[in-house]
This record gives structure tokens, sequence and C-alpha cells, in this order.
């Protein structure tokens, strides 16, 4: 699915793929974390290929974010949010203090949203959680698979904005992987297209919406109806796919 | 009875769970695994269950009479529910959340335990309130192979033509099934993911199989005694009658006795004595001979005791001095219709043959000695093959105008009950049915006092003393073990 694809991200930076779908954006996430392993070719996290890394090891230190959340039926929200800790052995009182830390960080006050399930919660709720359950250990990567994908179009916007200022606290290394190019061009300090398996541009929002590749520029005029992609700080923020 | 039934549903139930979990996480986890997995298990339940006992009956361990064999074949059909229904659970849990659980670096096991099997319960439990219910069912079944439990009722109702007595059986059998089914669908119920409690309903749940089973084994293993001389008896009315005997005349001289009445037909009382899950029951002279030795119709009493003697004797197997009565086959039709056609013996029926249809026990139906030989001897072409069915719905049958002539006993309290005349076998074709007690020898060697015991019951039954027993049971609805006990009480 992906092809002849070099890569690499910084400690601590923010890379925001997009692409149409079915292009291998989030076969290129789940190589991160070894839920796939390349055919051929090496992944290296923290300088060590996958093939190396204990998957559990590996897959503990890095968070994952998924469009259908997946959040688990059978536990309360509180659970859900520690349960990686509970697998790292963490004590009750101090899962029981991260969980209020993680819900409040995420928007959602811990005293109301602590005890529901999650069939109780709107789609933008359940989202939170599931951004809060991927940074409940503070891990060193977040791989984020189309995570606001599903939401409309105003908790969408607004949960991006929450994403920033998130962001700001934790230094974390972001992989988001996205087909609105608007949230990729805000989130990411670098912006990969990718188009059939292959890496066609990674640059900066800046230098990508000045690119003149025409292969990129038609992909993201083709991803922005009605907008010209100029500069960043100018596309309006409710333009969405 | 109840106890009886609950220990075999319990013991069956439980060790299909250990069994059938596991398979059906295998079964969902690979499929190339799990296909024939369930393919077996679906054979099984295909399987009536009369005809799954008659398989097991001769496999070495888990075969021979009683609740053994029963425990097995119920563990058999509960399999299915349970593997299907986990299977069924773990697959249908949302691929996200699976997938969310692998990527958050669970382990396969701890994939299983927090995530997998807590969403999959409720389908769990589902398929175990299936296999509990079916097991109640089934279970009563268990009668026909001496198991014991509510099937006791129901095969002695059956052969007593009493509802009544059915009912005492198929009553406590459903509301069991009720019950089992409730408790289980609010367990179903609160083990749905999202309800608060979990804990404490799964702690409650727990604790109540765990004190049913204590209870219930206990009962079950308590009621064994190894020591006692284990007596048997066909599935109908004089056959227990005749066991009831054997074992009150054992225990009027203090000797122990554990009573396996009502097991099914001739061949699944040879072969529990042959493998010592019997050590006496009362034969027919003329069954052993055909049915079992499978030696062509004798018609000289003497000439067969002394053959059927030299033959068992061979199997480690004592025939003792007969009883006194001969039970054979009687050809019976509506004394109405005797009177109306002036019907007396078998011969006249031969005009009649071609309108009539005929009704048979399955025994009759098979045996060599039974309907084939019988037509061959009196020429008797009927206008349609016989209807073949449990024996005491054959009378039955008959009373009722839904056959016009049966095979049935001569000395069943029926055909006095029910208006029934017995046509004369003027051609001498039954051989005699003389009624012996067959005792291990092994068993008469260690205890000679058994042998003492039965010697005093020898020509002492007469044919009009059997009637009359067999009405007593089957037609004044009294109970079996007050009939002998008066009849030995009168032998003094």
């Amino acid at each position: 699915m992906l092809n002849d694809l070099n890569l690499s991200i910084a400690r601590g930076e923010a890379l925001a793929l997009v692409g149409r779908s079915g292009t291998g954006k989030s076969t290129l996430l789940k190589l991160i974390n070894r839920l796939l392993l390349p055919e051929a070719g090496t992944v290296l996290v923290d300088g060590r290929d996958t093939r190396q890394w204990d998957p559990i090891e590996l897959r503990r230190r890095t968070g994952y974010v998924m469009q259908e959340v997946g959040l688990f039926p059978h536990l309360t929200v509180e659970d859900n949010v520690t349960l990686v800790p509970r697998l790292e052995g963490w004590a009750d009182a101090r899962r029981h203090t991260r969980a209020l830390e993680l819900l409040a960080l995420v928007g959602l006050p811990p005293a109301e949203f602590a005890g529901r399930w999650p069939h109780e919660l709107s789609g933008g709720q359940r989202q939170r959680v599931g951004v809060a359950r991927a940074l409940a250990v503070d891990p060193p990567v977040l791989l984020m698979d189309e995570p606001f994908g599903a939401l409309d179009p105003m908790t969408r916007v607004e949960l991006r904005d929450e994403f920033q200022r998130i962001r700001r606290h934790l230094k974390q290394t972001v992989v988001l992987v996205t087909h609105d190019v608007v949230e990729a061009f805000a989130l990411g300090d670098r912006v990969g297209v990718l188009d059939d398996g292959r890496l066609i541009a990674c640059e900066t929002p800046d230098r990508l919406a000045h690119t003149t590749d025409p292969r990129v520029r038609q992909f993201l005029d083709a991803l922005v109806p009605g907008v010209r992609v100029s500069t960043v700080d100018r596309l309006p923020s409710t333009v969405t796919d | 009875m109840v106890e009886r039934h609950l220990f075999l549903v319990a013991v069956s139930t439980l060790v299909a769970i250990a069994i059938g979990l596991p398979a059906g996480i295998i079964a969902a986890h690979r499929p190339r695994v799990g296909r024939p997995l369930l393919a077996v298990a679906s054979i099984a339940q295909t399987v009536p269950s009369l005809a799954l006992l008659g398989f097991l009956l001769p496999i070495p361990f888990i075969g021979g009479i009683g609740p053994r064999i029963a425990v097995v074949a119920l563990i058999l059909y509960a399999l299915l529910p349970i593997v299907r229904s986990t299977a069924a659970g773990l697959k249908s849990i949302d691929r996200a959340v699976i997938e969310s659980g692998v990527a958050m670096g669970m382990t396969k096991r701890q994939l299983l335990w927090l995530v997998e099997l807590p969403l999959a319960l409720p389908s769990i439990v589902a398929g175990i309130r299936i296999a509990t219910i079916v097991g109640i069912g089934t279970a009563t079944i268990a009668a026909a192979i001496g198991a014991g439990g509510l099937g006791e009722y129901i095969f002695r109702g059956l052969s007593m033509v009493d509802s009544t007595v059915i009912l005492a059986g198929a009553i406590p059998a459903a509301v069991l099934a009720l019950i089992a089914d409730a408790s289980l669908t609010w367990l179903e119920r609160r083990l749905s993911p999202g309800r608060r409690g979990l804990a404490r309903t799964t702690a409650i749940a727990i604790g109540a199989a765990a004190v049913i089973s204590v209870t219930v084994l206990a009962g079950g293993f308590a009621s064994a005694r190894p020591d006692a001389i284990v007596i048997g008896s066909k599935n109908f009315t004089e056959q227990v009658l005749l066991g009831e005997l054997l074992a009150q005349t054992l225990e009027r001289r203090g000797i122990p006795v554990t009573r396996r009445l009502n097991l099914g037909g001739t061949f699944i009382c040879d072969s529990a004595i042959r493998s010592g899950d019997i050590d006496a029951y009362v034969e027919y002279t003329g069954t052993a001979f055909t049915a079992i030795l499978k030696q062509p119709v004798l018609k000289d009493p003497d000439a067969i005791l002394s053959n059927l003697r030299d033959a068992y004797s061979r199997g480690g197997l004592s025939v003792l001095a007969p009883l006194g009565f001969n039970n054979t086959f009687a050809i019976l039709v509506r004394r109405s219709d005797a009177d109306a056609l002036g019907l007396r013996t078998i011969g006249d029926l031969r005009a009649l043959a071609g309108r009539w249809r005929p009704g048979f026990g399955y025994e009759f139906a098979e045996r060599g000695d039974g309907y084939a030989g019988l037509s061959s001897a009196y020429g008797l072409q009927f206008a349609q093959p016989p209807r073949v069915m449990e024996l005491n719905l054959v009378y039955r049958a008959l009373a009722t105008n839904q056959v016009d002539v049966i095979a049935g006993d001569a000395t069943s309290g029926l055909v006095k009950a029910l208006e029934l005349a017995m046509l004369a076998d003027d051609r001498g074709y039954f051989p005699p049915y003389h009624a012996v007690p067959i005792v291990r020898s092994a068993v008469l060697l260690r205890h000679p006092e058994i042998g003492d015991a039965f010697a005093q019951l020898t020509g002492r039954i007469s044919e009009d003393d059997m009637r009359a027993m067999n009405a007593a049971v089957d037609v004044e609805h009294r109970d079996v073990a007050a009939t002998v006990r008066d009849f030995l009480s009168r032998l003094r």
C-alpha cells in the first residue's frame, strides 16, 4: 500500500498527514505502533526498528486515538481513561487522581463525567475521552487517526481548538491523519501529502501553501473546494470538506 | 427425584461450560479450528437423545447404565449452545474496541479477560441458559437408562397410562426450566455492558451457582451405595413389580439393595448385568433364548431352561428357577370386536387382516419371535405395516380405535381395564416366556444368602397373581412397593 516512502519525524513535532481515502494514511500510523509490520524497509521509533521493539512496550509508549474511538462499553469513563495505567500497575489512588486531571484537561468536568458510561456520552464527549485515554500515561508519541472525523463541524472546530490548547501543555510527538486539509494546516507543524501510497510533499504549512508542484497544488485545491489555499492565517476556521 | 434431576443437569452443564467456553474462544479466534469444532458439536446436537444413549451404552468407561452415561449425553447436548454463543459473543464485539485494546498495549490474555470476555458475557450466559433449559428437558430421558430424575415419573406414568403420574414428572421439570430461564435471563441482563454493580452481580451469581452445585453434588454422590446388591428391571409395570419383588425379598433378609428399575428394554438390562452395572433382574425364558441368545424358537420349557443355563453360565450369569407364571405374548383385540365377530383364536384374524391395522411395541416389531414369525406362522397379511410405538401406548391405541390388533403381555393388568380380549395361540406359535431371576454368579458365590432368598419365590407367582399385581398398579394406581409388600406378606 505504501511505497518508496522516506519520512522522519522530529521529537516533539506534530505532523499532519492528508490524502484521499485509501492512500495509506492509517497504514502509516499502524506501522509506528506495530499494529502492522512493513513488508519491506524499516520503521524506526526512538532509533529502534519496530521489529526489535516488544510490541506491548512500544504500544504502551504510544497513545492512539481513532475515529471510532473504541471506548470499552463495559467500563465507566474513569475506568476507560485509566486502563493503560491499570495495565502498568498503578495504585488505585494515583489512577483516580490521574483520571480527574485528564478529564479536566480534555474539558470534561470530572464530577459530572467520571462515573458515566460510554453510551451516555455524545460523539464529541466520547472523542474527548478517547484523547484523555491516549494521554493517560503521558506517552512520548501520540497517533491520531481521523480523531475528529465523525463529528459535526461545530464540535470539530471546538475540539481542534481544544487540542491545540492541550498541545501547548504537552510536548508529545504527534502524528495526525486527516482528510481535512484545513485541520492539517491548523494542527500540523508540518503537513505531509500522501497520494497513492507515496509521500508527494512534506512541508511546513506556510511553504506548502505556496507550493509550485502542480500535483500538490491540484490536490490541495481539490480538497478545499471554493477556497484557494494561500496562507494559513487567512483560512476561515469554519471551512470543512 | 428433583435432586437427582438437578444433579444430572448441574454436573453436565458445569462440565459443558468447562469444555465449551475454551472451545468457543478457540472457535472465535481461529476459525479454521473453530468450524470443524462447531460442526462436531452440531452433529452431537442432532442425534435424538435415546439414540445417543444407545450409542454411548457399549463404550467403555463412559458407557453402562446409570447417571454417568446420562451426564455424558447431557454434556454433548449442552456443548453446542455454549460453544456457539461464546464464539458469537466474541465475534460480535466492535472491531474498534478490540483494536483500541491492542493499540493500548494489551497482551492477548489481558485483551481476553479485560475486554473480550466481559463484553461476550451476556451472550455466553444466554448460551448457558439455553443449555440448562435443554438439559432439564433432556434429562427426563435419563430415567430410561436408570439414571433417575423426573423422567422416572414420566416413564412410570406412561406404563400406568396415568396422566397424573406423568404430570408429576413433567410439571416439576417445566417449573425447573422456567426458574432456570428466569434467573439466567436476569443475570444476562445484569451483565450487559454499561450497568452499575457488575462486580456485585457477578459475585452473587457465582456464589449462587457454587451453593447450588455443592448442595446438588453432595446429594448426588451421597446416594450411591457401593456395597448394596443392585436390582434392575425393564421399563414396564410388571418388570418394575418384579424388580421390586426381588429387592424386597432381599431387604426382608437384611441385605442392602440399590434399585435400578425402569431400565429401558431387554438389551439394556442384558448389557447392564453383563457389565456388572446391575446384579440381578427378572428375564423371560423365551425372550432370553430368542432375543438375547439369538437361538431359533423352542417350545419345550425344560429344554429352553437347560439351554439357557448353559449359555448364561459361560457369561458368568446364573439362571434361577422359574417364578411360576408364563408371560407369553398376547394377541389382543377390543372385546367388542371379539364378541361381534366371534374372534377366539389368532387364526380367526386371517380373514380380517386385510382390513385391520396392527400396532406393536418396538421389541415385538423387531424380534424374530415377534411380528415376522407370527405373520408367517398364521399367514397374516395386514392392510398396512404395523404402527410401532412405546409398548404402553399400544394398549391405549387399541382402546381408542387407532389400531385394531396389538401384541401385548398375557399378564397385563390393562387387558381387563381397557376391555380387551386375548386371542388363543392355537398353533402354539409363541414359545414359553417363564419369568426367571438372572443373577451374576459372582454375587451368588459371595452372598449365598441371595440364592436362598430368591429360591423362596420359586413357583410362587401364578399368572393370576401377576395379572392382579399389574392391575393393582396400572388400573388401581396403587404404589408398586406397597403392592409387592402385600403380596410378599401373603406368601408367608
